[in-house]
């Protein structure tokens, strides 16, 4: 009967001055916006996970993946050969921000104002220094070492030997390689220039052969999950920006309800590290 | 949260931020010492080095889970609500890690085809 949805149950303190939920008691005694936003945060997660595990699973199909100590070892400002040191240091600017928001959900408890706004704008600037670090490495890959999501030139190798010729870098004739060396095959004219090396041991030994590009997918993955992350991060600044304007404006301080929107977003930047966490493990450490 | 004072809950924060960090360090270190990048000559097994950066991670996504987005002070039904679905990726994981060597028997075989005679 119509009539018993109508009923009225006695309203619990938690929702008077809320309208968003009327459905009687809330559930788990969360309001409605928080609960959405965890589980929307979950179904995130499933969407990073298959990716990470796509990742994986191909990371497994193939004989020789990119070894990421080599790979990522560049740092601004003309630093080669300081493996993970850039990475690590847009870690702790991530980790730093997901402290300042910390700080600024606690201010909002206290419904101090001037506190809320002064640890937002802290965070919307380490998720810009985290973005412009992303930018760096991204640009440095694309341009300087000419990996694209459809040619990945760091290739590694399997077999113990010499190199035929240099590349004017950091390899000249003679030099000798071990397997399970990753490779960067040098990039000039429009081109990859792979080496010619001499095999020096193993079935195929005094055989002359030329570097092999590395697997595809390597390139395709690094550019597509961190640059969903560097989305999810895009998308983060954005909101923090939009609820520091309306916690300076006073908007919050009318709800009375602990600022609980910077709580809510608070959740979602704090996802967005968690995230970061998994992508850093998948890509520089293992 | 609301159980949690104020002065304490920033103790909280800041107790978290600097686990945080640490562990973030010792991976770092333990990518670069077990590949010989710190000591020349020291190398440890790959197998345990993933397998203790994987824990250490997941400590760190724990961390940030129950004490950042305040999972711990929530209801325990809600917990599970989140938990629960979350732990079964596990399972994802691993399946998807042996279908990956599945995968790789596979190409092996097309770049080395057993060659079958037939006999007549």
């Amino acid at each position: 009967m119509a009539s018993d949805t109508l009923t009225h149950e006695p309203n619990t303190d938690h929702n008077t001055d809320n309208g968003d939920w009327q459905g009687g008691k809330e559930p788990f005694k969360a309001s409605y916006g928080k609960l959405m936003i965890w589980y929307f945060l979950l179904s995130d997660a499933f969407t990073f996970a298959g990716f990470l595990i796509a990742y994986g699973t191909l990371r497994f199909s193939v004989a020789t993946w990119p070894v990421p100590d080599f790979v990522f070892s560049t740092f601004p400002g003309g630093f080669h050969h300081k493996p993970l040191l850039f990475v690590t240091l847009m870690t702790f600017v991530l980790l730093a921000s997901s402290y300042t928001m910390v700080r600024a959900v606690q201010e909002g408890k206290q419904e101090n104002k001037n506190g809320v706004v002064k640890w937002l704008l802290l965070t919307i600037i380490g998720g810009l220094g985290f973005l412009s670090c992303q930018a760096w490495e991204w640009t440095n890959l694309l341009t300087k070492e000419n990996m694209t999501i459809f040619n990945n030139p760091f290739g590694t190798h399997t077999e113990n030997g010499v190199y035929l010729m240099g590349d004017g870098h950091d390899i000249k004739e003679g030099d000798s390689f071990t397997a399970g060396q990753t490779y960067l095959i040098p990039y000039h004219d429009g081109e990859y220039k792979p080496l010619q090396y001499k095999v020096t041991d193993g079935p195929d030994k005094d055989a002359v052969k030329e570097q092999i590009m590395g697997p595809k997918a390597f390139g395709g993955l690094f550019f597509f999950i961190t640059g969903f992350h560097g989305f999810h991060v895009s998308i983060g600044i954005f909101l923090l920006v939009l609820v520091c304007v309306n916690a300076a404006s006073g908007l919050y301080v009318k709800r009375r309800n602990g600022y609980e929107m910077i709580e809510k977003i608070g959740l979602y930047w704090h996802f967005v590290d968690l995230v970061w966490v998994f992508v850093f493990l998948f890509f520089y450490l293992l | 949260m609301s159980s949690v004072s104020y002065e304490a809950s920033k103790g909280i924060a800041n107790k978290t931020i600097l686990i945080l960090g640490a562990i973030t360090i010792i991976e770092v270190l333990i990518a670069l010492a077990g590949k010989g990048y710190l000591i020349d000559g020291l190398h440890f097994p790959h197998m345990i080095m993933g397998l203790v950066m994987v824990i250490l991670s997941a400590y760190k996504a724990r961390l940030i889970m129950f004490e950042f987005m305040h999972l711990k002070y929530e209801l325990p039904a809600f917990v599970k609500t989140v938990i629960i679905p979350t732990a079964l990726l596990i399972w994802f994981i691993i399946a998807l890690i042996v279908e990956g060597g599945y995968y790789f028997g596979s190409r092996q075989s097309v770049k080395n085809p057993v060659k079958t005679e037939i006999k007549k």
